[in-house]
């Protein structure tokens, strides 16, 4: 009895509430809903949606992006932004591209890869991190610089010619409809779930976006997270270069334009706050899979691609006011 | 006493009962205080008397409690800035609050600029006009320049013309004097004695014996929030008003040492910055509680930030047992055993917007985790652990710190630091701005610590605190190292001189 009440009296609950309660009421069970409510609306629409081959290529349209995402994410969470990783992919693309050209083979095109996509993100890292210059600004930069070092090389010409063992990254199967990039894009999820949530590199990053100050504060180095976060944002965009390269065929110094945005979009949508301090991965995966499922339907219903992003833009709005709109209007009947 | 007072019956501006409460903290109780016409009134008091409250009640920035504000003679409400503003009183601050990337004549004019047809700005009459007010004070500065391109001095000068613009009846003048020179300090002066002679009514803050005597005709005494004194400048002296601002006996309240001090843990040699201190020199024994005081502004906070890394000195070194170590950062700080809580606990100190638990474990991530993957079981053991020694009150350990009240959240922001096992922790105000419930848990606690072998620094601006906490003080003025003092021969009027600067002689 009396063991009991020494351990009552000051122990603090670990937790506030219970998982399942903390779970519904999470923006990732929101998000699931809406996509549940999606896929249901598709296989209205049309006959064709629910085929295994279809859905199958349906993925295409969000797991190259979903890979730069989840790297994006992380620097949203530490309070920056990189909008460079398209053309980083332009630029990726045609340094394999000239590769090919002087000969390089499949190991080497992803070497060469990765090494061009760590040194952009370095150099990202370096400006922001290092010399403390604000992340939105150096990145615009380096999204014309980028780009613009791969149409001087191109020109309007395009690099084809890529090695038949490379085409497997874009084009391969693994089993039956299960394409390499949707395992390689579990992977990556896998490891960046890992990453954030598990790692204390993650809680730092959390913590640098937070809260800066009490964050160098608390003995975190502020400026090596940051150009770590950045170089592996290089690295993802990188990788997502070669399975895009790989599944065209050719490098094109237009390849991939636009899809920053594309990609903030899924990392806000996701439910990662764009001031930074808060998101999960989870949030992320559901997102990029309802971005994909909506343009994807839309493909099926023969909806233009300009109609498409109207789309894409009311979804995130309407996701991000629902919330919102829920809370005053609780409040508005409490009153 | 009051022979001033018959002279001019009605003030201005007077406060009567005026209360103003924040959770857990009673700002102002019941003050009055009356502005005359023509007249000088200085307030005075400690860091944390109350004196910015009362300011922000007058600029309408705080709402009162309770109490009533009379502007002449007549019951006024302040319940925004501009009401105040629109009432004729204004505020030349400390810092000055004005706009950088603004013309010197709009920042004279912004809220009241004088419109031309279809309500665009007459920017010609209002430079002009700019330019008479600024030649009624002596101030030769062109209406057109930038505001940043001016000097601090001429900055307050704006903000003197701005308050002329106005029209203002009652200028607040909260410590105008802090970061001007010698001779900018007399341009002030003269000014003063002109807004007088104009028949404004002065409420002038400041912690200077010599330009309190030199300037004011009234004085007004606060501490703790409660009027303690005031009268006529004449009728007074120095050491009248230290004893009024320091009041109350000190010594009964705090726990005494009864641990025997250790060996030498730490030492700092000549450490220096360009611009914020100087020659800092001192060292630090196992169980010793170093206390550091000095007015705001002194260099005390930054002195402390370089010893924990956070900027680097110019040269100097920083030695923990025997081992030159002069932290190139925070985290190298805290791998040496030191540790710095901060004093503005929101920005600095903890990260409000994430769990209790994950506050606690941050510092010690290196301990909680293993190979780098975090080890949750360990974090809330961690934070079980310290949260119960301090007995922190919250509701469960991931709530969010920023939901905790002021003195819990300090508790936890000293549990994360006792968390990583510090040889030497270095607390920057530990007590501001909490409760008295929690000031005393926070003292009784420093003094376990103390007897356990750790090493205590305390900075603290509040003579009661310093006096009953440290075994020894260490007065800063103006970025250098005044006074080491012993705990058994310190008064606190030698406290207040030292860090005020002023001799035996003049205080008299």
């Amino acid at each position: 009895m009396s063991r009991v009440n020494a351990i009552d009296k000051k122990a603090i609950p670990n937790r506030l509430r219970n998982p399942v309660s903390r779970v519904l009421r999470s923006w990732e069970f929101l998000l699931f809903t809406v996509g549940v409510l999606i896929f249901l609306l598709n296989t209205q629409a049309s006959p064709y949606f629910l085929d295994p081959w279809n859905l199958s290529d349906a993925t295409f349209n969000f797991t190259e992006k979903a890979m730069i995402a989840f790297a994006m994410a992380l620097v949203i969470i530490s309070g920056e932004i990189d909008l460079s990783v398209a053309s980083i992919i332009a630029l990726v693309s045609t340094c394999m591209g000239f590769a090919v050209q002087l000969g390089f083979d499949t190991p080497a095109l992803v070497l060469i890869a990765l090494a061009v996509g760590a040194a952009c993100g370095a150099f990202n890292g370096l400006l922001v991190a290092g010399l403390g210059l604000p992340s939105i600004v150096v990145t615009i930069g380096t999204l014309s610089l980028f780009r613009g070092i791969a149409y001087i090389v191109l020109g309007d010409q395009a690099y084809s010619g890529y090695p038949e063992s490379f085409a497997f990254f874009g084009q391969g199967y693994v089993w039956w409809v299960i394409t390499f990039e949707i395992v390689l894009f579990a992977i990556i999820a896998i490891l960046f779930y890992v990453l954030l949530h598990r790692t204390s590199f993650g809680r730092s990053t959390m913590a640098i976006g937070n809260n800066p100050t009490a964050a160098l504060f608390s003995g975190i180095r502020v400026s090596r997270v940051k150009f770590i976060l950045f170089v592996l944002t290089g690295i993802m965009s990188a990788v997502a270069a070669i399975c895009l390269t790989s599944r065209l065929g050719s490098t094109r110094p237009s390849i991939a334009v636009g899809w920053e945005l594309e990609i903030v979009t899924m990392v806000v949508l996701g439910g990662v706050n764009i001031l930074g301090g808060s998101g999960t991965i989870p949030g992320v995966v559901i997102a990029a899979i309802v971005m994909g499922m909506v343009t994807f339907g839309l493909g099926l219903l023969n909806v233009p691609g300009i109609v498409m992003s109207i789309f894409i833009g009311l979804l995130l709005i309407g996701v991000i006011a629902l919330p919102i709109v829920i809370q005053r209007t609780k409040q508005r009947v409490a009153r | 006493m009051s022979t001033l007072a018959a002279q001019n019956p009605t003030p201005i501006l007077s406060l009567e009962g005026i209360t103003k409460d924040f959770p857990g903290v009673r700002a102002l109780s019941a003050v009055n205080l009356n502005l005359y016409p023509g007249e000088v009134t200085a307030l005075v008091g400690e860091n944390g008397a109350g004196k910015s409250t009362v300011v922000k009640v007058l600029t309408g920035i705080y709402q009162p409690d309770a109490g009533l504000i009379r502007l002449h003679g007549e019951p006024a409400s302040l319940s925004t800035p501009n009401d105040a503003a629109g009432m004729g009183i204004t505020a030349i601050h400390q810092e000055t609050v004005l706009f950088d990337d603004l013309s010197v004549a709009e920042n004279i004019f912004i809220g009241h600029a004088p419109k031309a047809r279809f309500g665009m700005v007459d920017w010609n009459q209002m430079n002009d006009q700019a330019k008479a007010l600024l030649n009624r004070i002596g101030a030769t500065i062109n209406p057109t320049t930038l505001l940043r391109d001016l000097g601090i001095a001429n900055k307050h000068m704006v903000a003197i013309a701005r308050a002329l613009s106005i029209d203002a009846s009652v200028v607040i003048m909260d410590e105008p004097t802090a970061a001007l020179s010698h001779k900018e300090i007399e341009e002030l002066y003269l000014l003063v004695e002109q807004l007088k002679s104009d028949g404004k009514a002065i409420l002038f803050i400041s912690h200077k014996f010599d330009e309190i005597f030199r300037i004011a005709d009234r004085y007004t005494v606060f501490r703790d929030g409660e009027l303690v004194g005031d009268g006529v400048i004449g009728d007074t002296n120095s050491a009248e008003l230290v004893e009024l601002m320091v009041g109350r006996a000190v010594d009964s309240v705090f726990p005494q040492r009864t641990n025997e001090l250790g060996e030498t843990i730490l030492c700092v040699e000549g450490y220096s910055h360009p611009t914020e201190f100087d020659d800092i020199n001192f060292s630090l024994k196992r169980g010793e509680i170093l206390g550091f005081y000095g007015l705001v502004g002194a260099g005390r906070s930054e002195c402390m930030q370089a010893l924990f890394g956070i900027t680097r000195p110019s040269s100097g070194n920083l030695i923990i047992n025997d081992e030159v170590v002069t932290p190139k950062s925070p985290a190298d700080a805290i791998n040496h055993g030191l540790v710095y809580v901060p004093e503005d606990r929101g920005k600095q100190g903890a990260i409000t917007a994430l769990p209790i638990v994950d506050n606690i474990a941050l510092p010690s991530l290196k301990t909680t985790s293993n190979k780098g993957f975090v080890r949750m079981a360990q974090e809330y053991a961690l934070a079980q652990q310290y949260t119960q020694r301090l007995e922190l009150k919250a509701a469960a350990l991931d709530q969010h710190v920023g939901e905790l009240s002021g003195g819990n959240q300090q508790k936890v922001v000293i549990a994360k630091w006792l968390a990583t096992q510090p040889k030497v922790i270095i607390l920057d105000e530990p007590t501001k701005g909490i409760d008295i419930g929690s000031k005393a848990a926070v003292h009784a606690f420093m003094r376990e610590l103390a007897s356990q072998g750790l090493a205590v620094i305390m900075v603290s601006s509040e003579i009661p605190e310093i006096i009953g906490m440290s075994d020894r003080i260490i007065v800063m003025r103006e970025g250098r190292q005044v006074a080491q003092l012993d705990n058994q021969n310190v008064s606190p009027e030698r406290l207040v001189r030292e860090a005020a600067g002023i001799t035996e002689s003049s205080a008299a």
